[in-house]
């Protein structure tokens, strides 16, 4: 049943917390349990990653349904069970969680001054979360850690973040209850239909056709504020610009993740004809989100509110992605995510590199870097151009998918999604070009100093995984490829047998006066 | 007719007067002796309910069923952490006398015996000395103005809805010919004997029981007792009473009332969706956490009241679990504002709170947890008290209620956090004075049932099961 022999899956998503009770438990002066807190939430987010390695190797990737699977009784008078089980769409992710939890941890190591307890035990809370949603085979189960995400992500914004925090911590909070709590009707209202919260049967329910599309826009309710989509994206540009630099990775790395992982989840298996029936509003949203937020973004000062707008744009190509319902699309939706994951990580890691040595996000501020850092000019280059999409980086292939996949689909959405394209290049290469490139005039930039041996180490993994993801993608589309496959046919026989049955209501229909 | 059942009410009776004289007799300071004395016969109650067994006693006027046990068992609760939360504050405030936990303990007693009620007679008996009790407790600082408004203002309102809930009860008596919950439930069965009299008398009871439980339009009393009452009393006035007068508040509905459903599902709806809506939105522009306190409790009474709403086991066994959930959550949150003391003066506006999270991160962590889990984000146990009400009323079908619901919980979340928003991300204040140990234990029990709750709800859901069967056979 568990081809790890233990309970694998536990042991990842329960860790961290483990590691952040050790926390909790040093005593001494402020120094001491600062550093303390350090090296604990850096080990335990190690050993952690060194378990999710454990999962990319033992995974069946020939194998379409969920692996790994536990199953625990926890309120078995109303079928709600303790569910865990990860298949080829969430696999990843759970590794993305992982990877991105240490890099956090180090990139926060000197930033973060003031309750430094405090903030390694919330990510490690944060990562418990995360990884918890990827891997939850229960609505109800999911749905908790959905939402207990809420949580640290607030207080990390609220505590450690920048001037405007505590508007852009409520707003965060307020925007992502307000979708979800409709989730959590629609939530009922199939726990009531089908009697059970297990995902893996409920994937399999077919729900009438009339309740889907009520589920579908509560779903859409809580899943597009997540993601997020235009319009419901205004959160997204606050929280990224106030929370600390770990903050805005784990933000763009994984919890915008979420979003696109409930849609693939939830959304398109469990409602066929609800998600195709409203396949040309996301479509629509999606396109207005890849031009006017580019858009937006050529127009920033700030840097990370820059990277944030293009993340709504790059999340964007994801939801058109998946509503192809196409392998293409779908394989496509689910690589950027991937690379989004790692690419906009890496964007918010190097605006945090020049943040800690001049305190100041301000476009304006800086320019002619190239002189004093090569080795970081170099370092931003490479994600500049990712999150361009250049060949040969991660940023290339998912795009480049969904732009196959919806062409099969429509020539216009396929032009138009694919114009991010050229608008990234844009806003990308006039940030490169003002950042690093000019002439170095200002004094207080002149002893500015390169990278450290410790940022060499948080980058150096993200380089590396950019350029795999880009040169030989195959290593993680082989992961996915057979469970989207598998979802894809679900689709179609979905539709097609949903639609015999409807004709083979119309006549009833007829006979009504 | 088996006298023995109320067992536990008699001894407690017994205890409570033996504390009496002992405090009369005794020269001097009696408080903290008769405190704990007071914890010691609350806990043997406890002890000789769990051991009781379930029947009818005194010709159906005492019944003990699994529901009265359960809610019995969260009333000594809420009574046993009140009495300690008051134990440290009652001291310093000089109002350290033995008379408040022995009014304490008949308070107790009257909710016990309202829990237990099998007759419309027990029950007002038992409403009336629960309210009597904790009239004088409200005011029990009596040289404190405030303390002596609350009281009057509780005494002069609580009376006027006690004389509601006897006038519904004699038009239902007239026009069903019996005290007796299920004789006036044999006699409601009979659609012909329904008549408006009765229907009027039962809207009087519904009045009354909105009043004991601060549902919206009979709150008005809520935020001006529960800022003005010492603070233990305001924690165990919005924990204890509550548990009683809404228990007895479902017994009836659903019991004697169950047949004309009909005709007040749509009253309690209203009620419902009344105070969640007044409860979210009129917290939003308190700066008195007590205050605030208070229309947060209207709101979750609101939610408590979908599960009434639904009229079935589902939706009982909902409420009941909110109870349970409430009822710690509401108690933590006080042993806080207990806690919020400088320079030996009792602060208690939400600003006092700034800075927590930097002078004392256990208590502001425990304040978070019961601030979070007020809003309802899981996996913290109220969630799960709203998870169980909003499940009931899908099954229902009273989707009005539920959006309302979780639409205003989102509404409620901005003002819970806000009190997270104060205690950690403003700047420090002057720390507060060392917080005595009582306080401490109370917080930390309280928070780890909250945050744990999630891991084993199993128990308290079967016996919130059980108790709700007990009334749809």
């Amino acid at each position: 049943m568990n081809q790890a022999g233990f309970p694998l899956l536990s042991l990842i998503t329960w860790l961290p917390l483990l590691g952040g009770a050790v926390i909790l438990s040093v005593r001494g002066d402020e120094a001491t349990v600062a550093t303390n807190a350090r090296w604990t939430a850096l080990w335990t987010s190690l050993i952690v990653f060194a378990l999710s390695l454990l999962l990319w190797g033992e995974f069946d990737s020939s194998e379409a349904g969920f692996q790994f699977v536990e199953h625990l009784t926890w309120l078995p008078q109303f079928g709600v069970s303790y569910r865990m089980g990860v298949d080829g769409i969430s696999v990843l992710f759970v590794l993305l969680s992982t990877a991105l939890t240490p890099i956090c941890v180090l990139a926060s190591w000197e930033s973060i001054k003031k309750n430094v307890r405090e903030y390694m035990l919330a990510f490690l809370i944060l990562e418990t979360m995360m990884v918890g949603t990827f891997c939850a085979l229960d609505f109800v189960v999911f749905y908790m850690f959905f939402e207990g995400v809420l949580i640290p992500m607030y207080l990390i914004i609220g505590i450690w973040g920048g001037p405007r925090r505590v508007y852009s911590a409520l707003k965060f909070f307020l925007y992502t209850l307000a979708g979800s709590v409709l989730m959590l009707l629609a939530l009922l209202a199939i726990w009531y239909f089908a009697g059970t919260t297990d995902i893996t049967v409920l994937l399999h329910t077919q729900f009438p056709t009339n309740m889907q599309y009520w589920l579908f826009l509560a779903f859409l309710a809580s899943f597009s504020v997540k993601v997020p989509m235009w319009p419901v994206h205004t959160w997204l540009p606050d929280a990224h610009v106030e929370a600390p630099t770990a903050g805005s990775v784990i933000l763009a790395g994984v919890l915008l993740k979420m979003g696109a992982y409930g849609f693939l989840r939830f959304s398109v298996p469990m409602l066929p004809q609800a998600s195709t029936y409203f396949a040309p509003l996301i479509f629509a949203l999606s396109v207005i989100a890849v031009i006017y937020t580019s858009l937006v973004a050529l127009a920033q000062t700030d840097m990370k509110k820059l990277i944030a707008y293009s993340s709504v744009a790059h999340m964007a190509i994801v939801t058109i992605g998946i509503f192809t319902f196409n392998a293409q699309g779908i394989d496509g939706a689910l690589f950027q995510m991937l690379s989004h994951g790692i690419v906009a990580s890496a964007l918010f890691l190097c605006v945090g590199v020049i943040y800690d040595r001049m305190h100041t996000r301000e476009i304006a501020r800086y320019g002619g870097l190239v002189e004093r850092m090569p080795a970081y000019a170099a370092t931003f280059m490479l994600f500049t151009l990712a999150s361009m999409g250049l060949p040969g980086t991660s940023g290339f292939i998912g795009e480049v998918l969904v732009i196959f996949g919806s062409l099969k689909i429509n020539f216009w959405l396929s032009l138009l999604g694919g114009s991010g394209m050229i608008l990234g290049c844009a806003y990308m290469l006039y940030l490169y070009r003002r950042v690093i490139f000019g002439r170095l005039t200002r004094a207080d930039l002149q002893a500015i100093l390169d990278l450290s041996p410790r940022e060499v180490a948080v980058f150096a993994p993200l380089v590396l995984l950019t350029l795999w993801m880009g040169v030989y993608p195959a290593s993680f589309t082989h992961f996915f490829e057979t469970s989207v496959n598998a979802m894809v046919s679900q689709h179609q026989a979905a539709l097609t047998g949903g639609a015999t049955r409807l004709a083979a209501r119309l006549p009833d229909q007829k006979v009504l006066p | 007719m088996n006298g023995s059942l109320a067992t536990p009410e008699i001894v407690l009776a017994l205890c409570g007067m033996g504390i009496l004289l002992f405090g009369v007799l005794r020269r001097g300071d009696g408080g903290l002796i008769c405190s704990m004395l007071t914890i010691g016969a609350l806990l043997l109650a406890a002890v000789l309910v769990a051991g009781g067994a379930f029947g009818l006693a005194f010709e159906g006027q005492f019944l003990v069923d699994p529901m009265s046990v359960f809610s019995k068992f969260l009333i000594l609760a809420a009574a046993i952490l009140g009495v300690v939360l008051s134990l440290d504050y009652n001291a310093r405030e000089g109002i350290g006398r033995f008379e408040f936990p022995v009014l304490m303990l008949f308070a107790t007693l009257g909710m016990m015996v309202m829990v237990s009620a099998g007759n419309m007679m027990s029950l007002y008996l038992g409403i009336e000395l629960q309210s009597l009790s904790i009239y004088v407790l409200a005011a029990f600082a009596r040289d404190d103005v405030r303390s002596a408004e609350a009281g009057l203002k509780y005494f002069v309102l609580g009376a006027l809805a006690s004389g509601l809930l006897l006038y519904g009860i004699t038009l239902v008596y007239g026009f069903s010919g019996s005290m007796d919950f299920a004789a006036i439930r044999q006699a409601l069965s009979d659609p012909t004997r329904v008549s408006e009299g009765l229907i009027v008398g039962v809207v009087f009871v519904i009045a009354g029981f909105a009043f004991k439980v601060a549902a919206v339009p009979f709150h008005m009393w809520t935020p001006d007792v529960y800022e003005g009452a010492p603070s233990p009393v305001t924690a165990f006035l919005g924990t204890a009473p509550k548990v009683a007068a809404m228990v007895l508040f479902l017994r009836v509905m659903v019991g004697p009332f169950g047949h004309v459903l009909m005709q007040w599902q749509a009253l309690i709806e209203i009620v419902s969706v009344a105070s969640m809506i007044l409860g979210a939105l009129a917290a939003i522009g308190q700066s008195n956490i007590k205050r605030l306190m208070a229309y947060s409790s209207i709101g979750h009474m609101g939610y408590v009241l979908i599960g009434l709403a639904c009229g079935n086991a589902a939706g009982l066994r909902g409420a009941l679990v909110y109870l349970v959930v409430y009822v710690f959550m509401f108690l933590g949150t006080f042993a806080v504002i207990l806690a919020m003391r400088r320079r030996g003066q009792a602060v208690e506006t939400i600003a006092d709170l700034a800075g927590l999270g930097r002078n004392d991160p256990a208590l502001a962590m425990a304040m978070a947890v019961f601030m979070f889990s007020m809003a309802g984000i899981p996996p913290l146990s109220g969630f799960f008290g709203k998870l169980y009400v909003f499940l009931a009323a899908v099954q229902s079908g009273l989707w009005t209620l539920a959006i309302i619901g979780v639409l205003t919980s989102v509404v409620g979340a901005f003002y819970y956090l806000r009190i997270v928003k104060v205690m950690y991300f403003d700047a420090a204040r002057e720390a507060f004075d060392r917080r005595p140990a009582s306080l401490s234990v109370v917080a930390a029990a309280t928070g780890l049932f909250t945050t744990f709750f999630f891991i084993a709800p199993a128990p308290v859901l079967d016996a919130a099961q059980a108790a709700a069967r007990v009334l749809f056979g």
